[in-house]
């Protein structure tokens, strides 16, 4: 005679003998459950704040990244105190004219807006690519373009890495890298936030003469201007590095825009 | 005089007499390397607290109930919900702290202390002793943390919670920052002194050799 409420049924679950089969798969999934919830629930609930953090801390690594840049400081200061922000169409190498830095969340929300990269081409393992970036823009006192900051990311060896290169005028030397978020090895591949090995950047060609992007993360100690010093025991955050720099430096990531200022067309 | 409680000696007991870090050696790979700093010391110690005494007070609601086959994984899930939640809550409200506990917070879970605890103390009592013992040991692994963390901040950086205390030989003062203190080795020297005055202290706490070397001499044939 089966009773079919539940209070009855919970009384009677929990009256079985602990180590009976029912009880104890029961008792997995319900445990398993309320803590999924109480993760989810955790995690949903907090990642605005959390998104707010990290926004500020990218903020703070931009100014930092162009304090850290010998004499742009005094170019800063110059240019009237601010670098100037621009949406930018990757595929045209262009200002995006009907998208703004505020609309530009809304128009990222939109999946129109992004275009599915080739495999063979999706060298960073985005899978995707936003049709349009924020980049940051410095000019001289004679209009010219003197410093770009541009916004990179792929996939890592644990995880997204997202970093901010900032590139020269002449637009194949790098001024400098500043690594916005990771998840690698501590220890090992987590140590491409520190800022002695960001500095290695500076300096840096990441294009032959023939316009080929060569940037790469060596094995060991750099051997040309292409190269910077790679990780002891990183090797496969330096690969994804190199990966993900040559795609944004690359015909498909920055390649247009690049190639545009280099004319003085920008 | 009366006889202290059995309660209140549940929850004073780990402080130093059964003090988790210094008598059982258990959590240290923590208590070393989060204690650069007595900020960083505290929101660990702080955290694994939290998670300790709700852990243990949970699977002591439900001891009655957890299969034996399965029991192990039951409470390291709990364990490892209540971390994943902890962790959220510092990347949300304390995230500069949070970045330099990195991946600190999340071991939690792994975290010998904790099982040990729930294992052995809260799965087979009720749930007030239990969180008392919980929040015992925690605040016993809190007081090793603390005084680890506020030693290396001190003589490493002459700071304490990031306050100047003792004045920098390279800023006028006549303090030079020990660089070894910020390194993990000199937590290791400086637990090791501390167990070390402890057990002088208290011989009872010594433990008895595992075995007598054998005498010299007869060794080589």
């Amino acid at each position: 005679m089966a009773d079919l409420s539940p209070i009855a049924a919970w009384r009677r679950l929990l009256a079985m003998p602990n180590e009976s089969r029912t009880k104890t798969i029961v008792m997995a999934f319900l445990v398993s459950a309320v803590c999924a919830v109480l993760v989810s629930a955790a995690t949903v609930i907090l990642r605005p704040i959390q998104t707010a953090n990290r926004a500020a801390e990218e903020q703070a690594r931009i100014e930092a990244l162009v304090a850290g840049i010998p004499g742009m400081s005094e170019l800063l200061n110059s240019a009237g105190g601010s670098l100037s922000t621009v949406v930018i169409d990757l595929a045209r190498g262009a200002a995006a004219g009907d998208v703004t830095p505020d609309t530009l969340g809304a128009a990222l929300a939109d999946p129109g807006n992004w275009t599915a990269l080739d495999p063979a081409a999706d060298i960073a393992e985005l899978g995707q690519r936003p049709d349009y970036a924020q980049i940051f823009l410095l000019r001289d006192e004679s209009d010219r373009i003197s410093l770009v900051l541009l916004p990179v990311g792929g996939a890592g060896f644990n995880g997204r890495i997202d970093a901010i290169v900032a590139l020269r005028g002449d637009m194949n030397t790098i001024a400098g890298m500043a690594v916005t978020r990771q998840s690698e090895t501590p220890g090992l591949g987590a140590r491409i936030e520190e800022p002695a090995w960001q500095a290695h950047f500076a300096g840096k060609q990441f294009a032959d003469e023939s316009g080929t992007v060569r940037f790469a993360v060596a094995r060991g100690p750099a051997s040309s201007s292409h190269e910077v010093d790679g990780i002891t025991g990183a090797t496969r955050t330096g690969n994804a590095i190199t990966r993900i720099m040559r795609f944004w430096l690359g015909p498909d990531g920055y390649g247009p825009l690049i190639a545009a200022i280099r004319r003085g067309e920008f | 005089m009366t006889a202290p409680s059995p309660l209140w000696s549940t929850l004073t007991d780990p402080l130093v007499r059964q003090n988790p870090i210094m008598l059982q050696i258990l959590g240290i790979c923590s208590a070393l390397a989060v204690t650069t700093s007595l900020a960083t010391a505290l929101t660990m110690a702080a955290s694994l607290t939290a998670v300790l005494v709700l852990s243990a007070g949970i699977i002591s609601l439900i001891r009655r109930h957890i299969p034996d086959s399965i029991r192990l994984i039951v409470q390291i899930v709990i364990v490892a919900s209540l971390v994943i939640v902890i962790d959220q809550l510092l990347q949300a409200y304390l995230f500069e702290i949070s970045r330099k506990l990195s991946v600190f917070v999340s071991l939690i879970t792994t975290n010998c202390l904790v099982l040990g605890r729930t294992e052995s103390y809260a799965r087979l009592n009720p749930p007030l002793p239990s969180m008392l013992d919980a929040l015992g040991n925690g605040l016993g692994y809190s007081l090793v943390l603390a005084v680890l963390g506020g030693l290396r901040e001190l003589f490493g950086a002459g700071k304490l919670l990031g306050w100047q205390v003792l004045p920098l030989a390279d800023q006028g003062g006549w303090f030079t920052p020990l660089n070894l203190m910020l390194l993990a080795p000199s937590a290791f020297f400086l637990l090791g002194g501390l167990v070390w005055a402890l057990r002088t202290i208290r011989p009872e706490q010594a433990e008895p050799a595992e075995f007598t070397p054998p005498a010299l001499g007869e060794g080589a044939e």
